[in-house]
């Protein structure tokens, strides 16, 4: 599975960070980072993170 | 499973409906349809980056998961009238669907001033229609414009207003700050500083009686006798649920669709409803039923909603725990974010600053019964985050009619 997320339309609100604390998490400025190519056994929090993001910023591709 | 669910409505409840439908294992048919032309598109920028023509119109877009690929999308048609003893729904067509699920979806409309004048020139903020409408206006040279009705999409669009450098733009709300029914005095307050400090003016405290013009807006009248001179008005009043086509079935729909805690409606197993049309209880509080029209509802509610109703159509009407979602919302204003977790509006009777202070970063918290059940930051993202940080707490607190 690989997660991008468009970083244009990121606005740091931080959902993603709650439904999938695995794969998302903030740096010390606020600031989103996540890994790019979290384990399959992680589809389901990456799905209800892509969901909750506000901007609709996060893709997962296969 | 065979059989098909109909979705009525096609933003992101009925998108959302129809995709956890299939997460829930529900594998017979699934139509959705929406009276808009569009497939489902997130609302929330129409208000702000869209508005303020920072992000394009096609970025709204939803994705639809893989899942839900072969979902029936029956858009630019609505329903107009439901037989629920038949199992069958009548669209504008004059087509009739049967179901063996159907998922209420349908939403909202912006609630209209019906006060006299002219009709051109007023605009609301629901559908991509709108935002183009209204940006269209708001970028013409000098315009004037006239906000009514103070809450969240009246104070988001005064503010892209501001930031587009239009002439002048002037908030009207009968209440005497800002959002103060959500957020309460302290932070309302605290609003209506930072939006006078950026341009924003206010007629607060006073209606409008009326319009002035004869083909089109050029001034609002308010019930305090002053005239507001407008080249556009935005009219942000509050919605009303879009529930006529339920009507004839016996339905509580005083107030959107009342459901039940598995928000299944009408004691009808094979019917649920989603989105902020959906009138639910919440077990995290005191279990009395209301509309939640912040942005997280649809995808909760279409969550709960789908595992509810495969559940019935597969046979096996499991024990699911009642719906008890944790409520955020968010609003960017100016430069500035709202951002909230819990229910504040039911702790506003004890309002506690628990960091900052009003005039910059501040994080407030709702207590009711001295427990806290809500926190608002207002600020910087680092305010935002604040507030975060008592979501875990909020969680894990025991309901309120505990």
């Amino acid at each position: 599975m690989k997660v991008v997320v468009d970083m244009n339309k990121c606005q740091d609100h931080g959902q993603c960070v709650f439904a999938a604390p695995d794969v998302f998490s903030m740096d010390d400025d606020g600031r989103l980072v996540y890994v790019s190519d979290p384990d399959d056994a992680l589809r389901d929090e990456v799905e209800e993170a892509a969901d909750v993001c506000p901007l609709q910023a996060i893709r997962i591709e296969g | 499973m065979t059989g098909r669910v109909v979705v009525a409505g096609a933003s992101m409840g009925g998108l959302r409906a129809a995709e956890q439908l299939r997460t829930a294992g529900w594998t017979g048919a699934i139509t959705v349809v929406g009276d808009e032309p569009h497939m489902p598109y997130n609302r929330p920028p129409l208000s702000k980056e869209v508005l303020a023509g920072k992000a394009p119109f096609a970025s709204l877009a939803f994705t639809p998961k893989a899942a839900a690929a072969d979902v029936e999308w029956r858009l630019g048609t609505k329903a107009v009238a439901a037989r629920l003893a038949e199992r069958t729904v009548v669209l504008d067509d004059g087509s009739q669907l049967p179901y063996d699920g159907l998922v209420v979806a349908t939403g909202m409309r912006p609630r209209r001033l019906r006060c006299p004048g002219p009709l051109a020139g007023r605009h609301t903020v629901r559908t991509l229609a709108d935002a183009q409408g209204l940006r269209d206006e708001l970028t013409r040279p000098g315009v004037r414009v006239v906000v009514v009705g103070a809450g969240f999409i009246g104070c988001e669009v005064a503010a892209t207003a501001a930031g587009l450098g239009v002439r002048e733009v002037t908030v009207v709300d009968p209440l005497a700050l800002p959002m103060v029914g959500p957020l309460g005095e302290l932070l309302a307050r605290a609003l209506l500083k930072r939006h006078e400090e950026r341009g924003v003016r206010f007629a607060l405290g006073t209606g409008v009686a009326g319009f002035e013009g004869e083909e089109r807006v050029t001034g609002v009248v308010l019930s305090d006798g002053r005239v507001l001179p407008a080249d556009v008005v935005v009219e942000s009043v509050g919605s009303v649920a879009n529930t006529e086509w339920l009507d004839g079935n016996g339905l509580d729909l005083a107030d959107g669709v009342l459901t039940d805690g598995q928000l299944r409606v009408g004691g009808r197993p094979e019917v649920v409803a989603v989105g902020d049309v959906a009138r639910f209880p919440n077990a995290r509080y005191d279990g009395v039923s209301r509309r939640v029209e912040h942005w997280s509802i649809p995808t909760d509610t279409a969550k709960h909603a789908a595992r509810t109703l495969a559940a019935h159509l597969g046979g096996s009407d499991v024990d699911l725990a009642p719906f008890a979602p944790l409520p955020t919302f968010w609003s960017d204003q100016h430069d500035f974010r709202l951002q909230s977790f819990g229910a504040p509006a039911l702790g506003l009777g004890d309002v506690r600053v628990l960091d900052g202070d009003p005039d910059g970063d501040v994080l407030v918290g709702y207590h009711a019964d001295g427990r806290l059940v809500g926190v608002v930051a207002l600020g910087g993202q680092s305010a935002a985050m604040g507030a975060a940080r008592y979501r875990a707490q909020l969680l894990k607190q025991p309901a309120l009619t505990a």
